[in-house]
């Protein structure tokens, strides 16, 4: 029998792949297509405290072998997904991330705090349904001044204090590609008590209309993700797992069983799936009997004999 | 895994592709088709021209690579589809007009069909294409070449109006559509958008529209809206 489990701060996952925040929703859609429960876990869409409508314009741009995303965040706000997504999160046998997003500190601590409360009261009536934070501290223009969190580590160490002060929860911390040194932020957000770190989020791109003489999107810049970006994920996740002892949560263009085994052959614990969603709508269910099947083949019979082995 | 029955050129690249299996779907909903690996990266939405026991047929234009991979599919080609996804046009009574502006002509023949006695409006700028085989389903067919075939529509005749058609048809059927109102007469107008897609089914949010009540999906909320509730930014 192969070993697909993993365990990050005690949150058991039944196998190594989680669908990726933004590009999964909250699983509601999918599951219409297969069981998503077959996941190792889900890390749902990207909140905030308060709702956001998202960025107008054109939000989705191809690129060779990648996307260019402009959503902006677009999500119903902490409350609401409390109400109307977690007892759908209830039913669901596979580790839950809640992925927050801010605009300002307080946002994020508030948003930490509203989760933390309604956890305890869940599991106080026996049905934990939120396994872990996953802090994403890799949205723009967080503060007056326009720093974002997620490049400078003094900024972001700010927010990863707060947050881990306001939940018990097991916190990973989302870091983005475009920090100025990636491995530096890593190691600050293990001192300041993160289980785990995630990454990478979608890397800051462009597309030029010639035509019309502008940028595609209205915010100029917008995320990069798919096949394209994951040498430069990979690169990452294999210099943060060298750097830090918590576990690392690779991302970043996987779109087969070989990807998963690279980015635990990089270090990672667990990864995460982001667009090939998009590609296979069963991306899921494929991986999952792809990477038994590979395991089978190349006779590892659990994850552990191969992680970090680069 | 569907495999192709036929993929016919009808006009200057306007393909008619028939696709053989059990394939459902109401009128205005579409499928997401892939008949590539991994590149395009993002399968491409089609509205569903008609389904029948055989299998579902489109039509759809070539503009760019993943109609151009489309348009070389022969017969017993595989592709993948998913769907049927979206909410389409709802059925209605009363008297109806079907408007279509070139490519956006697709979803309105199994509208003909499902709704039998309509008025049918076709409107292309160079070439006409599939028009005879909406004649015989139409109460009135006008076809259009060259002009803009809403000037055509008397909008306060009508109870419904389902149009389908480039971005600047779509808009000026709204105001169309708000003017009668504004005259005491009251079309009900859908319009069939055609927002940039990648999941299809209502996870991503890379197709949102701007609504009246805030912010829907192309995909899941659509593609079929009521033309009031619609906010056009350009
Ligand atoms: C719900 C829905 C139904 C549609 N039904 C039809 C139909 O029946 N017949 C038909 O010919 N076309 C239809 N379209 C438009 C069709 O999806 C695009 O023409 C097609 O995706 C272009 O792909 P491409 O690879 O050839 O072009 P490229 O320019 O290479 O495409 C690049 C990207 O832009 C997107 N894109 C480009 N043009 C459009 C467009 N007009 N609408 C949406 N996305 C676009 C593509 O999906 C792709 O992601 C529909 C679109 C939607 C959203
Ligand atoms: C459409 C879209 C929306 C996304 N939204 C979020 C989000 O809300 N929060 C977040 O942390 N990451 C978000 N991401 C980033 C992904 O979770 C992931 O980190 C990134 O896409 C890289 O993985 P991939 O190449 O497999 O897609 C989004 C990505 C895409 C494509
Ligand atoms: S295309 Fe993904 S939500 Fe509409």
């Amino acid at each position: 029998m192969i070993n697909m489990t993993a365990n990050i701060a005690g949150v058991h996952f039944k196998n190594p792949i989680i669908m990726a925040s933004g590009t999964f929703g909250f699983g509601r859609e999918y599951s219409k297509l297969y069981d998503v429960s077959l996941l190792g876990g889900i890390s749902g869409k990207g909140l905030t405290l308060n709702p956001k409508a998202g960025n107008p314009g054109v939000r989705v741009y191809e690129t060779a072998s990648g996307m260019l995303n402009s959503v902006g965040l677009e999500n119903p706000g902490v409350e609401a997904f409390i109400v109307k997504e977690l007892p759908y999160w209830e039913t669901l046998d596979t580790a839950r991330l809640v992925n927050l997003g801010g605009n300002t500190l307080p946002d994020y601590v508030l948003g930490a705090e509203l989760i933390q409360r309604d956890a305890d009261a869940r599991s106080a009536a026996g049905k934990p349904a939120v396994d872990m934070i996953e802090l994403n501290i890799s949205c723009p223009n967080v503060k007056e001044g326009g720093i974002a969190f997620g490049v400078k580590t003094p900024a972001a160490q700010e927010v990863v204090r707060a947050v881990r002060a306001a939940t018990k929860l097991p916190l990973a911390v989302k870091l983005s590609p475009n920090a100025e040194d990636i491995a530096e932020m890593a190691e600050m957000c293990q001192e300041e008590g993160a289980d785990a770190i995630s990454l990478i989020n979608t890397i800051s791109g462009m597309k030029i209309d010639v035509r019309r003489r502008r940028s595609v999107f209205n915010n100029l810049y917008a995320g990069l993700s798919g096949p394209a970006i994951k040498p430069v994920a990979l690169r990452m996740v294999h210099q943060v797992a060298k750097r830090v002892s918590i576990p690392v949560i690779g991302m970043g263009g996987i779109t087969s069983a070989t990807d998963i085994i690279e980015f635990i052959m990089a270090g990672a614990t667990v990864i995460q799936v982001g667009t090939y969603n998009f590609m296979n709508l069963r991306a899921g269910s494929t991986l999952v009997e792809e990477l038994q099947e590979f395991m089978i083949e190349e006779n590892i019979s659990s994850l552990e004999e191969i992680r970090g082995i680069i | 895994m569907a495999t192709v029955i036929s993929n016919e050129r009808l006009a200057d690249g306007v393909y008619h592709l028939r696709v053989e299996g059990d394939y459902g779907g109401a009128m205005g909903q579409f499928y997401m088709l892939r008949a590539w690996g991994a590149f395009p990266l993002l399968s491409r939405p089609l509205s569903i021209h008609q389904v029948n026991d055989d299998g579902v047929e489109f039509l759809y234009h070539v503009v760019g690579e993943g109609t151009k991979i489309l348009a070389e599919l022969e017969p017993g080609d595989s592709l993948e589809l998913e769907g049927p996804f979206g909410s389409g046009f709802p059925a209605v009574d009363g008297k109806v007009a079907l408007v279509g502006g070139g490519i956006g002509i697709a979803p309105l023949y199994y509208c003909a069909q499902e709704l039998p006695g309509s008025d049918i409006y076709l409107g292309f700028s160079r070439e006409a294409f599939r028009t005879e085989a909406f004649r015989p389903l139409a109460a009135e067919l006008t076809v259009n070449v060259g002009g803009l075939v809403l000037d055509s529509v008397d909008f306060s005749s009508y109870d419904h109006i389902f149009v389908c058609g480039p971005h600047p048809m779509l808009k000026a059927a709204q105001l169309k559509g708000r003017a009668a109102q504004a005259a005491g007469k009251g079309p009900k107008v859908y319009l069939s958008l055609e927002n940039r897609m990648a999941c299809g089914i209502g996870a991503c949010l890379v197709c949102s529209v701007s609504c009246r009540d805030g912010q829907r999906k192309a995909c899941a909320d659509g593609p079929v809206f009521l033309a009031d509730e619609v906010i056009f930014h350009d």
